[in-house]
This record gives structure tokens, C-alpha cells and sequence, in this order.
């Protein structure tokens, strides 16, 4: 459906224009389809107004100034935007503004086209009754949209997939200059981590760090500029010490708590405000570190919620327990209470029956708890693990099944097709479930789905709720990450073939992190709310946003 | 706060008696800057604000004087000791405990390096170790070392280090002196960790981060006193040790008849965090293990763990003999990128200097003299016809015409005699040299005179 709204739009703009040029009164169907377009080209414009007056505005912008000051609660927001847009928000928006900065350089007769009909339609526009604000500045987003509030909301690229353009590369590190707590100011800031290797053309607008050049290189070793306990964090994301998704959010919970034991309210400041400002600059280097997950992510806005819901007149104690309590209570639902409801669920509906040979795929923390309890409950079944490189995390799930006794057969991914005709289901994990249904997990899922499809086996993906997350995505290209190209680097017997591979110009390395699999290929998600077909992520955002 | 830096300036330099029978080892000059200048220097590069320096009376009224340890930035807290020499390094730590509120990096003034210090951090940092610490590859020293017949050295202890295979986790540590019949390995520890490389050649930099439990178990244990001799080797082998296992020591507390020898052990095997529960869970569900083969969990379920970062490049020197002391002075004034001569020295233009010595403040140096390869240190006078090569003079020296310094030492305050031809040698506290006196070496003032002839 998101398709042939891409499809249809440029069509039905022509005929619109016809029947507009002809004096015909429209239909509201056509209503409706004109508004939508209209929003459309208002936006393409004032990316390109966005873009064109930032250029000039770079070189009188002021240091220290309300304005700019601005700019950063609006930067991470414009970050959240996306994922703040309700679901009802037209969703061939994000598909045509992705493909527009692309398509940009080279179609210059229809950018003139678009520019002639956004004049006209800006004329119209100025009749009605505006409802959505559109500023002219430069770095004016959207603010978070209220989940009552319909107007459509500017939408604008996350930084994080723009490493390809040095203007944005040029506002992160002046955001990051700017996030320092006030008393850090002599040259004490968050350092920015500079991009490693060659990057292939088609993830150039993503960030690639080397493990070997951390972060903790340019901070001062008693760090003062960040807590302590968030710097032990993002070392350990980026040593991959702490990963998959439900440790990373475990993990930065349990930081996240140092910190507010650790946090004294200055003077004239509220506790409400000032923790959240002080939050911004450790989520700036954890993203550095490793970019944060979708889980994390939801955390995030979680905790920064429940601060900003601290009444001023509450004491700094009881907010501080108030909100070590919120801590725990939300890993023991979201996560400990999700991960044993997924298991029952899976259990008691046969989803694991008798004689059941399950194929898994990497480490999936959730599916190998529902496995483990599967087996404790005296099920009999198999599992085939099917493993990867260069992570090979297949052989950690093989170890915490094979201990507690699960018979398992180990494979590497290129085997599937041949291991496939003797599986029954395929349990996947993932690391996040898109609005539109499809699944994010680790690279390869995609492949195994697919396979799994053509030989019709079930895949089944568990995923506990707070995972789910507003973003769109329909390619693996968009959004993503790179990790550690030397991963992939393999020395045997002290040779190491790929040895000087920077030195090749005409050769680079790839190790992609994520990768989305189509809701065609999943069966069934279990979540603690039930067993749900892959379409319904959506209607679940709505009622979890209704909630709040 | 993070860390807590302590430098250990106390000690009395036993392997090199003839420099410090009057200066002490802390303020030796090298490169015309007081020896503990560099490790407070390498901590005020990488951000420390606060460090806490042991040391003894005579030395802290050498710092109060000093220009150059004036001049550093960060708030110095010192603490005196007394000069009886019994007090090891670990009796130290026990000495400053009410001070430390936080985890520790101890350091000796006699460390000299360029290391990035984040590595060792890092690793106590990312993988909660217990202890991290540095080593480094030794070199051979090259020059000719005064006082001493031919290059041989007296047979010295070597240090067998063992590591897992990835190089970072420190498996085994034992000195030479220490292994009687041979070196003999757990067979634990061989089932844990099935590669070990036993490495012999590295020198310890005496660096270490230590978790704040293991300064309150120096408290509870006073029968340790020294660092590098006996904690460092009892944390390696203590990771190992049967006893560490969480369930158990919930019960040890209980039980207090069982295992009183453990019940120290008990203080650093709980490494307090609040949330122990909540990195459990997040160990639990983190696909990530340090070893891969073995049905055990990361870190095999040990609680305490020991990290070494060995750095191969780059200097890192220990200034605990003579033979560090003068390869020293040769390598540490190149981590600096300082002008060689001093500005207010007064030297005269028919001087012929090379490129690679260093000349000190305040210093006269007259015509036709040469001064290659060496380190002139503050206040000293150099006359007519003199050539100093290969050589350390410390301050206030005098150096008398026609004399001939090649490879000598000469410590501070000595007066060289006109036309003295000193090869090799190695000059006391405040000696004169009669003039015209081949190759001959005294060491001190008082009774002891010792002669020595080299070459």
C-alpha cells in the first residue's frame, strides 16, 4: 500500500492540476490527495530553503546565544521526530523525503517543477486556515508532537544517516560542543569520534569506528565531563562486551541509575529540568560509542518522561527514589515479566510441541529463554543454532542450550537451505519491530526468513512490546550500521590475506550490523500481549500511545 | 570521581647507592628535571586534577623548592612517611586508607613513559577488573655503565608473566626467586585457559589500577607490604582460588568457623555495586563471551580479574639502577619538545655543542669546549678546553680547564680538577677531583673510600 502511494502520486498530481487548470470542482477524494501533496512539496521546499539559508547562517552564527541554544533540544528531538510522528502520519512521506535528497543533483528540470507548483500551492495554502507550523529559520524542527496533536510534523533526516554530508557532520560536533555542562567549559567537551576506513559507497552516509581508536582516548582519564559509569558503558558497548538489545537496555538502565544516585540538583535549577539536560551529553557518547538501539531508544523516553513528570515541589530525595523505583518497576515489566509471559505463551499454545525441530538464528536472549523453559517443562524437541561471521554469536546460544541439556545441531548460515527440509519452525529474535511490520534483527534473519518461506516453514519472531518503534523502514540501506570493518579480517596460520586492505583503493570492507525482514516472510510475533500477526505492530503503538 | 591517583615517592633507590647517598631517588635530575616530574607529568597530560604523593620528609622539602615541581597544576596532597625504609608500598596504601574514597592508580616516581594511559584504564574499566597494570618489553641498555667491570650484569631475577592468548588477562606471576623446583601451573587454570604465553622478557612498570576493595583488604591483611612482591601475585592467584563463587560467600558470612583465612578474601570478591542483580541480568543476556570452547560463562564466573596491557612501543623505563638512570637521561628529553639549551644559560660562541645535549640553567660554559651526547645540569661551570662527552653532570658542578669527561657521571656540587681525564667514572656528592689524576672513582664522603679502576 505505501508503495503505490509513491507510485501514483506524480500521476495523480498532473491530473489534479488538470481538473484545477479546468475550474472543476474536485471531489473530496481529490481534496484529500491535493492536501496531501500540497504537504509534500511544502516540505521539499523548505528543505531546500532549510539547506540553503543554513549555508549562510554557518558562517555569522553566534557562540553563546538563545537562539542557537535552542538548536540542541531541537537537534535530539528532530531525532525522536521521526519516531514521535503518529502512525497515522502518511506514510509514503518518509519514502519520497529519502528519495529526494538522493534524486536531488540530478533532476533539476523537476526540481524547478516542484518549486513553480509549491509557489502556487503556498498561495492557496495561505487562504486556508494553516494548521501545521512551518517555520522559515534555518534550524526550526518540529517540536515533539503531543500523541493527540494530527498536524504532520517536517520531518527531517536523523544526523546519524547523514555522515556523507559535511554540514551536518560540522552541526554534530558543534551540538556536542554545546552539550557540555555549564561549569566544563574550558575546552572539556564531548569528543567526537572520527569515521574509520573506506566506507562503500552505499552505506557512505553511515558512521564506521574502529574498536581500536575509542572514545575514552580524547576524555581525561578521572572523567569529570561524563559519569564514570556511562564511560564504562559506552566501553563496553563498543568492545561488544554488552550486546543484543535487551542486555544494552539492561545495562544502560542500571547506568542510568548510578547517575541519579550520584546527581545533586544545582542551585535555581529544577530537578525536573536540569537532569534531563544533564542526560543529553552521556546519550551523545553513547551514541558515539555504539548508535543506541531501538529498545534503548524507547528506554530513553521513557526515563526522560517520567523526570519531566517530577512535580517542583517534590523533595530530591523522594524524586530520586521516585525515579529509581521507575527504573526497576519498568525492567521488571517491559523486560523480566515480557520475557516470562513470551515463554508461557509460546509453551502453553503448542507452539513447541513434541518432536519439534526449531532452527534459531545467533543469540537471541529471549528465544533462548523461551527454549530453555520449553525444555524444562519437559517438551522434547531439537534445535538446529545457525551461525554467522564474523560475530559467531551462534556458538554462545549453542553453549546456554547444550548446558541445560537441549540436543542442538550447529550450522553456518551458507547450510540453511540444506539443513531446512527437517526444520519444523523458525524462532527468530529481533531487535526491533518497525511500524510498518517489518522486523529488524540481526543481519542474516532476512535470508533465513526468506528460505524458511520458500521451503514453508513457520518463522515465528519474539519480541517484547517496548521494542517496537515508531520508524519506517523498507530496505536495509537507510538505516543501519557498520561495524568494525577489521572484524572481518581473518588471520590463519600467521597469514593474514586482507592485511593492508586500506591501501587498495579499489576495495572496501563491509560488516553491516541489522538487517529488516519483510512481514510477508513472519508468520506470527508472540509479545506479552499475545500472539499478533506482523501488520498489527502499528495498532499496538496507538494503544500503548493512547495509554500514556 | 573515578580514580584516585597515588604516587609512591618514598622509596630510597637501593640498587643505585652511589647517586643517591645524598639526593634522593625522587629528585634525581634527568634531562634536568627532577625524577618524579615525569609520572606527575603524564598524570596531569591525561587530566588528573588531585594526586596524592607519599613520600619522606627530605624529599618533600625538595619539592617545596623545586621550580619545575611548582609548576605543575595539580593539587599535590603529600604525605610523609617515615625515612626507616621498613614501610613496603602496600604498608603505604594502608597508611593513606582514610584518604581513598574511590578506586586507585598507584604509580612509582622511577616510572618514566609515554604510554596511553587510557589502555590500561580501559581495561580495568570495560571488563570491572580488579587490577589492571602495565608492562613492558625491556631493552638492552646500550651504554657503559661507570662502576662496573665489563657488561655483565649480576645475575638478575627474571619475572615469568603469563597471559591468556588474547594478551590482556593476566594468568600468571611469578618471580624467579619465588619457583624453586621449577614453574609449576594449576591444572585449573589450564583448563580455563588452555593457551597461556609465559613471557619473561618484560619489565613492570609498577603502574596499577586497583579496585578501592583491595585497599580495604590491605587494612583487614597486614601481612602484605609490598605491591609488586606479594599483593600483585596474590590477586593472580586468587582468581583462580576455589573459594571464589558468589553463593558460597553467602553463606561464608553466615559461617564464620569456615574459612577465617578467606573471610579478608571476602572484601575484594564483593565487588560492591548496589546493582549486582542488574548486571547479572545484563551478563545473562549479553551474547558476548571472553573465551569460546568451554561450557562456562564469561569470565568463567569469576568475580576477580587481573588485566596487563604490555605496551611494545614507545618508552617506558624504570629508574632503578644506574644503567636506567643514564639510558634514561638519553631517551627522556625526546618525549619533550623543549629548547636543549637553557635561555638564561651563558654560553660562548667558540662552544662546539651537539645537537643532543642539554644544557641547564644558569650554566657558564666557556671557549673551546665540546660537549657532545650529554646532560649539564643547572648552575654548573664548564671552563676552557674541557670535553664533555657521553656524560651526566648533575648541578652545580664545576668543571676545571683541560678536562676530559668521557661516559662519567658526576653528581651534584663535585669540583673537577684542571686537566683531570675521567673515562668511565662516576663522581660523588660534592668530590673534588684532584687535577691531573687518571681514571679513579670515589663514591662518597666519610670513611668508605673505594677505589675502582676502569676502563
Amino acid at each position: 500500500m505505501a508503495d503505490s502511494g509513491v507510485i501514483d502520486g506524480p500521476g495523480r498530481k498532473d491530473e489534479i492540476e488538470r481538473a484545477k487548470s479546468e475550474g472543476k470542482d474536485l471531489t473530496k477524494e481529490e481534496k484529500q490527495r491535493l492536501r496531501k501533496e500540497k504537504k509534500q512539496q511544502k516540505k521539499i521546499k523548505e528543505k531546500k530553503d532549510d539547506k540553503a539559508s543554513q549555508e549562510n547562517e554557518k558562517e555569522k552564527k553566534p557562540v553563546t546565544s538563545a537562539a542557537p541554544a535552542s538548536q540542541p533540544p531541537t537537534q535530539p528531538t528532530v531525532q525522536k521526530a521521526p519516531s514521535a510522528v503518529p502512525a497515522t502520519a502518511p506514510v509514503s512521506v518518509p519514502a519520497s523525503e529519502a528519495s529526494v535528497p538522493a534524486d536531488k543533483p540530478t533532476k533539476t528540470k523537476a526540481e524547478l517543477k516542484a518549486e513553480r507548483r509549491a509557489r502556487q500551492e503556498a498561495e492557496r495554502a495561505s487562504k486556508q486556515t494553516k494548521k501545521g507550523e512551518t517555520g522559515q529559520q534555518a534550524a526550526t524542527s518540529k517540536p515533539k508532537a503531543p500523541p493527540s496533536d494530527l498536524q504532520p510534523v517536517v520531518k527531517r533526516l536523523p544526523e546519524h544517516i547523514q555522515v556523507d554530508n559535511p554540514d551536518v557532520l560540522k552541526k554534530l560536533a558543534k551540538k556536542l560542543e554545546r552539550q557540555q555542562t555549564p561549569e566544563h567549559y574550558a575546552a572539556k567537551k564531548i569528543p567526537l569520534r572520527s569515521d574509520y576506513g573506506y566506507k562503500v559507497s552505499l552505506f557512505s552516509h553511515l558512521h564506521q569506528y574502529s574498536r581500536k581508536a575509542p572514545l575514552t582516548q580524547q576524555l581525561s582519564i578521572p572523567s569529570t565531563v561524563i559519569h564514570p559509569a556511562i564511560v564504562r558503558l559506552g566501553l563496553q558497548y563498543s568492545h561488544g562486551i554488552v550486546a543484543g538489545s535487551n542486555a544494552r537496555s539492561v545495562a544502560l538502565l542500571h547506568a542510568f541509575k548510578q547517575v541519579i544516585r550520584d546527581y545533586t540538583t544545582p542551585q535555581n535549577e529544577e530537578l525536573s529540568r536540569d537532569l534531563v539536560n544533564k542526560l543529553k551529553p552521556y546519550i551523545s557518547f553513547l551514541n558515539q560509542c555504539r548508535p543506541l538501539s531501538a529498545s534503548m531508544g524507547n528506554a530513553i523516553k521513557y526515563i526522560k518522561k517520567e523526570i519531566s513528570n517530577i512535580p517542583s515541589n517534590c523533595k530530591e530525595d523522594e524524586a530520586k527514589n521516585k525515579l529509581l523505583n521507575c527504573i526497576e518497576s519498568y525492567i521488571n515489566e517491559k523486560i523480566i515479566l515480557a520475557g516470562v509471559a513470551i515463554a508461557k505463551c509460546a509453551i502453553e499454545k503448542q507452539k513447541i510441541s513434541d518432536g519439534d525441530v526449531i532452527l534459531v538464528y545467533g543469540c537471541s536472549s529471549l528465544v533462548n529463554h523461551i527454549l530453555c523453559k520449553a525444555f524444562e517443562k519437559n517438551r522434547k524437541f531439537r534445535v538446529i543454532v545457525v551461525d554467522s561471521r564474523p560475530r559467531l554469536e551462534g556458538k554462545e546460544a549453542l553453549r546456554r542450550l547444550v548446558q541445560k541439556g537441549i540436543s542442538c545441531t550447529y550450522v553456518l548460515i551458507s547450510a540453511v537451505s540444506y539443513i531446512l527440509p527437517e526444520v519444523s519452525k523458525v524462532f527468530l529474535g529481533a531487535h526491533a519491530l518497525l511500524a510498518n511490520g517489518y522486523v529488524m534483527s540481526r543481519v542474516g534473519t532476512s535470508q533465513i526468513a526468506l528460505v524458511a518461506k520458500a521451503f514453508n516453514v513457520p518463522v515465528l519472531v519474539c519480541c517484547e512490546t517496548y521494542k517496537f518503534c515508531d520508524r519506517v523502514q523498507t530496505d536495509s540501506f537507510v538505516s543501519n550500521e557498520l561495524d568494525d570493518p577489521d572484524d572481518l579480517i581473518v588471520t590463519r596460520k600467521g597469514t593474514t590475506p586482507l592485511e593492508g586492505w586500506e591501501n587498495e583503493s579499489s576495495l572496501g570492507l563491509l560488516n553491516l550490523v541489522y538487517d529488516v525482514t519483510p512481514p510477508d516472510f513472519v508468520d506470527l510475533v508472540i509479545t506479552e500481549l499475545g500472539m499478533i500477526p506482523c501488520t498489527s505492530v502499528p495498532v499496538v503503538l496507538r494503544v500503548k500511545n493512547v495509554d500514556q | 570521581m573515578e580514580l584516585q591517583a597515588v604516587l609512591m615517592a618514598a622509596g630510597g633507590g637501593s640498587r643505585m647507592t652511589d647517586l643517591t647517598y645524598n639526593t634522593p631517588k625522587a629528585m634525581l635530575p634527568v634531562g634536568n628535571k627532577p625524577l618524579m616530574w615525569y609520572p606527575l607529568n603524564l598524570l596531569e597530560k591525561v587530566g588528573f586534577e588531585e594526586v596524592i604523593v607519599i613520600t619522606t620528609k627530605e624529599v618533600q622539602k625538595a619539592m617545596s623548592t623545586d621550580l619545575k615541581i611548582k609548576d605543575v597544576k595539580m593539587k599535590l596532597d603529600v604525605v610523609s612517611i617515615q625515612e626507616d625504609g621498613d614501610m613496603g608500598t602496600a604498608d603505604a596504601l594502608r597508611h593513606i586508607q582514610p584518604k581513598i574514597k574511590t578506586d586507585i592508580l598507584v604509580l612509582s616516581c622511577d616510572l618514566i613513559t609515554d604510554v596511553a594511559l587510557h589502555e590500561v584504564v580501559d581495561l580495568f574499566r570495560a571488563h570491572n577488573a580488579t587490577m589492571a597494570m602495565l608492562m613492558s618489553k625491556a631493552h638492552e641498555f646500550t651504554e657503559t655503565v661507570p662502576g662496573q667491570k665489563g657488561k655483565k650484569k649480576t645475575a638478575e631475577q627474571r619475572d615469568f608473566v603469563g597471559v591468556d592468548k588474547s594478551g590482556k588477562r593476566l594468568l600468571f606471576m611469578a618471580n624467579e626467586a619465588d619457583l624453586e623446583d621449577g614453574l609449576s601451573i594449576r591444572k585449573s587454570i589450564m583448563r580455563k585457559h588452555p593457551r597461556m604465553l609465559i613471557k619473561t622478557g618484560l619489565v613492570d612498570a609498577h603502574l596499577y589500577c586497583l579496585k578501592k576493595a583491595v585497599v580495604d583488604f590491605l587494612t583487614e591483611n597486614k601481612s602484605i607490604s609490598s605491591i609488586r612482591g606479594e599483593l600483585v601475585p596474590y590477586l593472580v592467584r586468587k582468581q583462580f582460588s576455589k573459594t571464589v563463587n558468589s553463593q558460597k560467600l553467602k553463606d561464608d558470612t553466615d559461617d564464620q568457623t569456615q574459612e577465617k583465612n578467606d573471610g579478608p578474601a571476602n572484601h575484594e570478591l564483593l565487588i560492591s555495586s548496589r546493582d549486582e542483580p542488574l548486571l547479572q541480568l545484563a551478563q545473562e543476556r549479553s551474547c558476548w563471551n571472553d573465551h569460546r570452547g568451554d561450557m562456562s560463562e564469561a569470565y568463567h564466573g569469576g568475580k576477580l580479574r587481573c588485566y596487563v596491557h604490555i605496551m611494545d612501543q614507545g618508552l617506558c623505563c624504570r629508574v632503578n639502577t644506574l644503567a636506567a638512570y643514564i639510558e634514561v637521561n638519553r631517551l627522556a628529553p625526546k618525549l619533550f619538545e623543549e629548547p636543549s639549551v637553557h635561555p638564561s644559560a651563558d654560553i660562548s660562541e667558540r662552544c662546539q655543542m651537539g645537537s643532543d645535549s642539554i644544557i641547564g640553567a644558569v650554566c657558564h660554559i666557556a671557549d673551546k669546549t665540546s660537549i657532545k651526547r650529554s646532560t649539564i645540569g643547572n648552575f654548573t661551570t664548564v671552563k676552557e678546553k674541557v670535553k664533555v662527552t657521553n656524560s651526566i653532570i648533575m648541578h652545580g658542578v664545576t668543571i676545571e680547564e683541560g678536562c676530559n669527561i668521557q661516559g662519567s657521571v658526576i653528581c651534584s656540587n663535585a669540583v673537577i680538577g684542571r686537566g683531570a681525564d675521567l673515562k668511565y667514572c662516576l663522581v660523588g656528592n660534592g668530590q673534588h677531583i684532584e687535577p691531573e689524576v687518571p681514571g679513579i672513582i670515589i663514591l662518597n664522603t666519610g670513611n668508605l673510600d673505594l677505589c675502582l679502576h676502569v676502563l
